[in-house]
């Protein structure tokens, strides 16, 4: 099949992939140094899933995210550094050092979150959604959530609350196939989980998670229709995370043949091959691609080591707008 | 003379008048007029966008309220009780409260919720509760319990008015209570504690419903030529800790009247301070007068054992000046 896309818009795609995997890459290597610390959910294997959507969205689009958001934060402009060093917990970190891994955030950039709570940031993503509806804004709020937040009650509520007051939300679905360490068929009764928004009046689709292409055309369509219907709608990703769950995680619950199975779908390695067969890109490409990649994340890493420490004395601000004490 | 329910009405048509960001939602507060008749007739004048009935899903929409302050808007969100709020608790702490600090500052939740609270209507465990204190204990948003008309009315305004998450506890058996109303004036802080009745012998520390019950033991004390002092906490989060140490350091008694349950419950806490701040000041141990450990009961007569009582505030305070 051919692959009826640009082949500068093919490199940009591919880039950015394997931009967030270096990040991720590096970001474990840091973690294994102790430079990060806490909870550091990795996006290694779902790239084209952050990619294909983050490029389908409007600029001023809404983004509410998980705490596996790494990449739809580079991609909505963060720059690398800034990540990094939140990661690092600087002040020079684009939460100041209060967030971290799992709470990334860009008031500029309306990118809201970084959740840590599953299912969490839906009822959020609503409000953002019934705001701008309130306001005569044209653009959408896109949340994502894994298949784990399927579970949730606030789920649902979304969903139905959404369509009750038809309100400009895509819905977007991560399905790695494991909530946490649970797989889908011991946590969802109907493992087609796009079987349940109908329900509530939210039309669902699936894609292939792995395919940065249709995740791209799925979401730009959903998107355009959310924005053109005022109406929430439903999209499920089909991916699958290679690395642990966090950096915890031991792995327990999987067999290393269903991973290796799966890497075999490697998301960059597909996409780049499939661009050499059909001469889109050159070695000199990729080595390019590589090449900034590489000096990227070392500037990111740079900046972070260089960033300061907040000050203890300075612990209580952004509790309220004016200090209480 | 106007009620306490109207007088959350008025506020409420006020801001819904005066700033297009304000909408409000919740249970029943169009068509239905509010489950304790606060937003009757709200919906014909502002119309369905701008009071919207929700579905019975609280952490929803919290969860969409709070969304929407991010989004630009002031929302106010009526929870029906605090008990129904537990569910919403999830969007409350790890979202309201934590939105500003863990985005460094960025993102502002100038959300307010309204909820009732306490007991005294026989509608037994599951709807009786005074949880205030939970919500007091998270930093990052404030608390507020009106206790009088005035308050009623004035407290929405400023939690509305407030850049951070304001939760107002009203409590149920004050929405009939009648009051002076005035809207011609600049209202006082709602963050300040304020001495309700002036006295020398004992402080005794109230908020919400039990601050009329405060005040019905402090004329049961005058008879016996007790004179007590009675502080209306009005903010529970911040405390005002200056009223309520100036206080006890002039009467060196304190009786803390809290309709939670004594364990972990804001008469803790502000005994806590007393010690902590007041100890040398004091003439006699603090005295607390809380809902019994139980669920609340249903029947009439368990119910009133089970919460404060003007005759538990009276022989606390007789204890404390040695004559229980």
């Amino acid at each position: 099949m051919t692959l009826d896309i640009a082949g500068d818009h093919a490199l940009t795609l591919l880039r950015d992939m394997i931009r967030i995997r270096r990040l991720e890459e590096k970001s474990a290597e840091l973690y294994s140094k102790q430079k990060i610390r806490g909870f550091l959910h990795l996006y290694i294997g779902e790239e084209a899933v952050g990619v294909g959507a983050m490029h389908a969205l409007r600029e001023d689009d809404n983004v509410v995210a998980t705490y596996r958001e790494h990449g739809q934060a580079l991609l909505r402009g963060i720059p690398a550094g800034e990540i990094m060093a939140e990661m690092y917990g600087k002040a020079n970190g684009c939460s100041g050092g209060r967030g971290g891994s799992m709470h990334l955030f860009s008031a500029k950039r309306n990118f809201y979150g970084g959740h840590a709570i599953v299912g969490g940031g839906l009822p959020i993503a609503v409000g953002l959604a019934l705001a701008d509806k309130l306001r005569g804004e044209s653009r959408i709020t896109a949340c994502f959530f894994g298949d784990g937040a399927t579970d949730e009650g606030e789920f649902h509520e979304s969903l139905n609350l959404a369509a009750l007051w038809k309100l400009p939300v895509l819905f977007l679905c991560e399905n790695n196939e494991y909530a946490m360490g649970t797989e889908l068929s011991r946590h969802v009764a109907d493992r087609n989980i796009a079987n349940n928004p109908p329900a509530y009046g939210v039309p669902a689709d699936s894609v292939n998670g792995m395919d940065v292409v249709a995740v791209e055309r799925a979401v730009h369509n959903e998107a355009e229709l959310v924005r053109e219907t005022s109406m929430p709608r439903f999209l499920e990703l089909k991916t699958y995370r290679f690395r642990a769950h966090s950096m915890y995680d031991a792995e327990l619950y999987r067999s290393k043949e269903e991973v290796a199975e799966h890497r075999k779908d490697d998301p960059i390695e597909g996409f780049q091959a499939k661009l050499f067969d059909e001469g889109l890109i050159t070695q000199a490409d990729v080595d390019a691609i590589e090449a900034d990649a590489a000096n990227e994340i070392a500037d990111a890493v740079d900046f972070a080591e260089r960033g300061e420490w907040e000050p203890v004395e300075e612990i209580t601000r952004h509790t309220y707008a004016r200090d209480l004490s | 003379m106007t009620t306490y329910r109207d007088a959350v009405r008025t506020a409420l048509q006020t801001l819904l008048r005066e700033d297009e960001r304000v909408f409000f939602m919740g249970e029943d507060v169009g068509r239905y007029g509010g489950p304790y008749a606060v937003s009757k007739g709200l919906l014909a004048e502002f119309g369905e966008e701008r009071v919207r009935d929700t579905p019975l899903c609280e952490s929803t929409f919290v969860g969409a309220g709070i969304g929407a302050a991010l989004g630009g808007m002031r929302p106010i969100v009526e929870v029906m009780t605090v008990n129904f709020s537990l569910l919403a608790l999830d969007q409350v702490v790890n979202n309201a409260a934590a939105m500003r600090h863990m985005s460094g500052g960025q993102f502002q939740v100038p959300i307010a919720v309204r909820m009732a609270t306490g007991g005294g209507k026989q509608i037994a465990a599951q709807h009786s509760h005074s949880l205030e204190n939970w919500y007091a204990h998270v930093p990052g948003i404030k608390v507020l319990a009106p206790a009088t008309v005035q308050d009623a009315h004035d407290m929405l305004l400023a939690a509305v008015e407030d850049p951070d998450p304001v939760f107002v506890f009203e409590h149920q058996m004050l929405y009939g209570i009648d009051g002076e109303l005035d809207t011609s004036g600049t209202p006082p802080s709602p963050w300040k504690a304020v001495v309700r009745r002036a006295g020398t012998d004992l402080s005794i520390i109230a908020y919400g419903g039990s601050l009329h019950k405060a005040l019905g033991a402090a004329d049961e004390l005058d008879k016996v030529g007790i004179s007590a002092e009675v502080v209306d906490l009005r903010s529970l989060r911040p405390l005002d800790r200056e009223t309520i140490l100036d206080s006890v350091r002039r009467t060196h008694r304190a009786v803390v009247v809290d309709e939670a349950w004594k364990t972990g419950s804001l008469a803790s806490e502000i005994s806590a301070i007393l010690a902590e701040h007041a100890f040398y000041d004091l003439d006699a141990p603090i005295e607390r007068v809380c809902t019994l450990e139980v669920p609340i009961p249903y029947a009439k007569h368990l119910e009133e054992a089970a919460i404060p009582q003007v005759g538990r505030i009276v022989e606390a305070a007789r204890r404390s000046m040695g004559d229980g």
